[in-house]
């Protein structure tokens, strides 16, 4: 292992890395990112790793686990280097025809490969799938060129050279122009331009100054940072050491959420090889840049991804917020000047070192430049990270990379922001992304979270789960946020049950500029949103539920009810036995009767009639008909019946 | 410490620089309702009670005068429809906890807050942190303390600590707003002395 001490050394050791690695030296990439491990990434390895033991080919072809592509729908994902062949959802048992009809031989194994789900048409390589043909990654496009635990492969790259170029090319007065003219925004939620930060720090008179990373990615269905800490850990290294040179700080930390293992232990084990090479340490390259990075592992809670939450955590206290009207960068961890960025704020870094401001200004909207990864999921074909320029149509990123909504349904709406953004409409899809975009619309951009719903969404009830979440995240430091939660969450699962109230939308709305206007932080401020959104698009949802006890999505359980249409029903006796609270009657040739008195509305029988009988139907807000009376309940062959 | 000056609700306010908007209106005798503030503990910025409008710039926001430092030419209004609604359903989201307490009473008269806007669920505590804070900076004995978060959080006298500094202080019962920190002090007392 090599401490490069000068940047010549790094330079040599660059060129000797390029040098023993043919360009077209063949690889199989496996990702080997939460999402495809989940689904039996690690199998896959190990099975290609045997067979090409067994075929003797060890030698001539490497295989690798990487980070993210973020096409995690159809995971595991392998991609064969240098043809660029992508086979998606791999067995073990795929393995031993991939390598020797494509690693052997040059044919591709035609069922593996992308498959367009209106017309059948395959393609063969990523940039041919319209999933990733349609993004443009500059931040996730390395994840599957590396081995996420191999500084070696970041190097080869290009990895570091930013870093050498900030250290000694540019100075850290260079360095923050840059930033500043890229007018590169916070990832993280709130979108506050990154250089002014930089700037309040580097200016404020008080040391030591900190850098951190927020890696406390919390919002259900996120998971950028994740990919990115994962895959591609050094990019976030790299990042951080710059802002750490351009404001003059010497510690940076990693304060990442203890449910990410991988994370934890890709960005360790990346540490650790930084500082083997000299890259993290004393006198960097010899530069007499001093810089350490220690990771912080976070103890569950939501609130902590807050900025002053995070540094008191950081700071070894009850994580809870605290009053900020002296801004962090010049008053923050300990009391001291601290930048905090998040992850892929920090990984944006490099780019903008490496090829200037004016590159990174020429993709964007007006205010928001660059790219944005977000992640896509729900009711969505192609759930997974995705990254897209900045202003991109809403209904791009859903229909054209998502692949739109499954099962023939309907479009409702795309939540965006994390748990406190808001629900947009089908008729705001022409909406440009962008962090002001959002906000007008009564949404936000958040981290990137983007959850797909459909017809079947009830809209009351999303408003319900958010709040919950933010009920239970609360840290109950300040009344309105702890009280309003606990008053707001109450009265939608009331509406939710089917005892709404006239007059309950005008005390929602009044809780919600309590918690709007006197919360401490971000997650109070922000809290309401679930419901302002919900009700600012879909009032006639929340008027169906208090005035005419109807869910209009029928998906509400206190306000629909299962009945089995007799006109339908075949008398298979499928849902009678799944049934768990056996609450329908009937027999073989006996027609099904549901015992509303027994139903506990788990929709098990709607499931499970046989889509050809389509017998089960759901009401809400109009009363079950009659059952038949026992004696005409007899199915007549033949008769309809 | 240079003299700063400010507006209070139309009146010239002069003051040290450092000082909250909260102290600059108690110096110039002018009410603003607090639960969470003690002038001996650190400003907490809990209850949100004693939020009011500061403009700076001819840009008006609603800010918390507890934690807001003064600021020369800061023109700062204690009263408006806003922050008596929002003071009045603060109130009542307590009183639903504390029905009874004086403190609450006394500023839900002021505020025509409603004792019974929001269900009842009685659990006295209103989170102020008073008796908490108390312990911690004035007495730096850590005898009580917050456990769990959000809507589960609530107060918790420490046993084996309670035992030893409790007995002769008692001096966070008096800042209790509704009178649990009492309540929660004679269950731990009893607890102990069943050990």
């Amino acid at each position: 292992m090599p401490r490069l001490s000068t940047v010549e050394e790094l330079t040599e050791f660059r060129q000797e890395l390029v040098a023993t690695r043919e360009a077209n030296r063949p690889c199989v990439a496996i990702c080997a990112g939460a999402g495809c491990l989940a689904s039996g990434a690690s199998e896959v390895i190990a099975a290609f790793k045997a067979e090409l033991a067994a075929q003797g080919l060890e030698a001539e072809i490497d295989t690798r686990g990487t980070g993210c592509p973020g096409f995690c729908e159809r995971g595991p994902v392998v991609v064969l280097h240098p043809e660029g062949i992508c086979y998606l959802q791999v067995k073990p048992d795929d393995v031993p025809e991939i390598v020797a009809q494509s690693l052997k031989g040059s044919k591709v194994v035609e069922r593996l490969l992308y498959a367009d789900p209106a017309t059948g048409e395959r393609a063969i390589h990523e940039s041919d799938i319209p999933f990733y043909q349609h993004q443009e990654r500059t931040l996730l496009s390395s994840n599957i060129l590396i081995d996420s635990r191999s500084i070696d492969d970041y190097l080869a790259i290009g990895g570091y050279t930013a870093l050498v170029k900030a250290l000694f090319e540019m100075g850290p007065e260079a360095v923050l122009e840059e930033v500043k003219q890229s007018t590169l925004r916070g990832r993280g939620g709130a979108g506050f331009p990154a250089g002014r930060k930089w700037e309040g720090s580097r200016n404020a008179p008080d040391t030591p100054r900190y850098v951190l990373v927020n890696a406390d990615e919390g919002d259900p269905g996120a998971f950028m940072d994740r990919a990115l800490l994962e895959g591609n850990p050094h990019a976030v290294l790299e990042g951080l050491m710059i802002g750490g040179f351009t404001i003059g700080a010497q510690e940076g930390y990693i304060y990442v959420r203890q449910e990410y293992p991988l994370a934890v232990k890709n960005v360790l084990h990346a540490i650790t090889q930084a500082e083997a090479y000299g890259l993290l340490g004393q006198d960097i390259l010899g530069s007499g840049f001093d810089f350490t990075i220690k990771v912080h592992k976070g103890a569950g809670a939501f609130v902590c991804g807050e900025s002053t939450a995070l540094m008191t955590a950081l700071e070894g206290r009850v994580g809870e917020p605290r009053p900020k009207y002296v801004r962090s960068n010049i008053k923050g961890l300990w009391g001291k000047p601290t930048v905090l960025n998040n992850v892929e704020t920090w990984a944006n870094v490099p780019h903008i070192v490496n090829r200037g401001a004016d590159w990174f200004t020429r993709t964007g909207t007006e205010h928001s430049k660059g790219t944005k990864i977000f992640s896509l999921v729900g009711k969505i074909r192609n759930t997974g990270l995705v990254e897209v320029p900045m202003g991109m149509p809403l209904q791009d990123i859903i229909y054209d990379i998502g692949g739109g909504i499954p099962g023939g349904k309907k479009f409702k709406a795309v939540q965006t922001g994390g748990p406190s953004g808001g629900c947009l409409p089908e008729e705001m899809l022409h909406l440009e992304v962008g962090f002001d975009e959002l906000t007008a619309a009564g949404s936000m951009m958040g981290s990137g979270g983007m959850i797909v719903m459909d017809e079947d969404n009830c809209m009351v009830d999303v408003a319900r789960y958010f709040i919950n979440f933010l009920t239970e995240e609360s840290c109950g430091k300040c009344l309105p946020c702890r009280e309003g939660l606990r008053q707001m969450h109450r009265i939608l699962t009331r509406i939710c049950e089917g005892n709404g109230r006239a007059g309950d939308i005008d005390t929602l709305e009044e809780l919600s500029e309590v918690l709007t206007e006197a919360s401490l932080c971000g997650l109070g401020q922000s809290a309401a949103n679930p419901f302002i959104s919900t009700l600012r698009y879909f009032r006639a949802e929340y008027e169906a539920h208090i005035e005419q006890k109807r869910c209009p999505a029928l998906a509400c359980k206190g306000l629909i009810s299962y009945w089995i249409d007799p006109e339908k029903c075949k008398a298979c006796l499928i849902c009678m036995k799944r049934c768990p609270s056996q609450g329908i009657e009937g027999g073989k040739k006996q027609i099904h009767v549901i015992d509303q008195e027994k139903c506990d509305r788990c929709g098990v029988c709607f499931e499970v009639c046989p889509e050809k009988f389509s017998a089960v139907v759901k009401l809400s807000g109009e009363p079950v008909p009659e059952s038949l009376p026992m004696a005409e309940r007899t199915l007549v062959r033949g008769s309809g019946k | 410490m240079s003299d700063i000056h400010l507006q209070i609700d139309g009146k010239e306010v002069h003051v040290t620089e450092g000082m909250t908007v909260l102290e600059a209106a108690q110096q110039a005798r002018i009410a603003i309702p607090t639960l969470c503030y003690h002038e001996t503990l650190e400003p907490y910025g809990g209850c949100r009670l004693c939020i009011v409008e500061v403009e700076v710039n001819g840009w008006s926001r609603l800010v918390v005068s507890c934690v807001y430092p003064a600021a020369a030419g800061l023109i700062v209004r204690t009263r408006s429809a806003q922050i008596d609604r929002i003071r009045k359903t603060l109130l009542e989201m307590l009183l639903a906890h504390a029905p009874d307490s004086p403190v609450l009473q006394e500023l839900a008269a002021e505020y025509g807050a409603q004792r019974d806007r929001f269900a009842q669920e009685a659990s006295f505590c209103i989170h102020c942190g008073l008796c908490v804070r108390y312990c911690a900076e004035v007495k730096q004995a850590h005898a009580v303390g917050f456990i769990d978060r959000g809507i589960r959080k609530e107060i918790s006298f420490i046993p084996e600590i309670a035992a030893r500094e409790c007995h002769d202080c008692k001096e966070c019962f008096p800042l209790c707003p509704t009178s649990y920190v009492q309540a929660a002090y004679v269950l731990v007392e009893a607890l102990v002395a069943l050990r």
